[in-house]
């Protein structure tokens, strides 16, 4: 059956993800969730983070744009992205939002503006890497069939 | 004897990923869920009016704590939200004489000493850390088994469980079965849940 290179190719590639910390042990809680009654919860879940985390971004973006920035606010977007990001497992992208605050905490602007920037970077190459994945997964099928002989 | 329905949860939460989060797990273990965005929505689903607490009888959906219809058996909600935070809710809920007995836990992405013992000072169950895990859950049900005996019969001393995992699972089966309420819907998904873990 094909669907035995597919779902090796999958393996491999969510072995990547985890080697190289993009994604951290709650991605396998998420997982760990997905059943035959709800088979597609990870990139359900997935899917809600990019576009619920897109309008973060965005606010981040233009609260860059006010100067003297208001470190408050910008905190304030920052938690709820992080929570975002830490709640799906992205590790790297959570990483980033942390120092951001604490640059944010530090009053400290250029920190600030640098580390979006590396954020923006790690979030757009996550998003790649997990929409690869899940086209993967799509196509290599339930668990259940890869497993069954032929 | 305790009705042998099925328990319900309300999740507070206002981000959307981790409301959907939040619904899975507690569906996962076998909760009935309903999830709100906010404090202000958590309050009004119990019938409950921020300004003046009084009970609002003609809202179909909902009813006083011990009455069968939409009985709320635990709130579980965020710390960090808009307006109304998980602090003040908890506050109200405890300040109202209808919904004082109702269970809360808290969940927060922070680990800050003050706010954990503060939360626990005001009469949360549990404080759990974000992100939650199922293995978490299994804290639930013994608060919410103690309501139900505490509603149906005479009152009981309070118990805290603080073990995790396994012991946990094995003390509910016995307090159950001691208190004649059916262990069916108790016993396998706990099991389940902690071979997963």
């Amino acid at each position: 059956m094909e669907r035995n290179p597919m779902r090796r190719q999958l393996q491999v590639m969510r072995k990547s993800l985890f080697d190289q910390g993009y994604l951290d042990e709650q991605f396998v809680q998420l997982e760990e969730l997905q059943d035959d009654a709800n088979p597609n919860f990870v990139e359900e879940v997935v899917t809600l983070y990019f576009r619920d985390s897109a309008r973060l971004i965005l606010n981040i973006e233009q609260a860059l744009e006010r100067k003297p920035f208001d470190f408050n606010k910008l905190d304030g977007y920052m938690h709820q992205f992080k929570g975002s990001s830490s709640s799906i497992g992205a590790k790297r992208v959570k990483a980033e939002s942390t120092l951001f605050r604490e640059y944010c905490k530090s009053g400290n602007g250029e920190g600030c503006m640098r580390t979006f920037q590396q954020l923006k970077k790690e979030y757009a190459t996550l998003r790649k890497k997990l929409e690869a994945y899940f086209q993967v997964a799509r196509q290599a099928g339930p668990m259940e069939t890869a497993c069954r002989p032929k | 004897m305790a009705a042998d329905s099925e328990f319900h949860v309300l999740a507070v939460d206002d981000s959307i990923i981790d409301r959907k989060l939040i619904e899975r797990l507690l569906k996962t273990s076998s909760f009935q869920v309903t999830t709100v965005d906010s404090g202000s929505k958590a309050l009004e689903f119990l019938g409950l009016h921020e300004d003046d607490g009084i009970i609002n009888t003609n809202t179909p959906s909902v009813s006083p704590n011990n009455h069968q219809e939409v009985e709320v058996n635990l709130v579980i909600t965020d710390y960090c939200m808009p307006g109304m935070t998980g602090y003040d809710l908890l506050k109200k809920i405890k300040e109202s004489s209808s919904l004082k007995n109702i269970p809360v836990v808290i969940m927060s992405s922070e680990n800050v000493p003050s706010r954990i013992s503060r939360c626990l000072e005001e009469g949360a169950e549990e404080f759990l850390l974000k992100p939650v895990r199922l293995s978490d859950l299994n804290k639930l049900r013994p608060h919410m088994l103690k309501t139900k005996i505490k509603d149906h019969q005479e009152p009981e001393k309070q118990d805290k469980e603080e073990k995790q995992q396994q012991p946990q699972s094995n003390n509910n089966n016995r307090k159950a079965m001691e208190e004649g309420i059916s262990t069916e819907k108790i016993r396998p998904r706990l099991n389940g849940i902690t071979a997963m873990v």
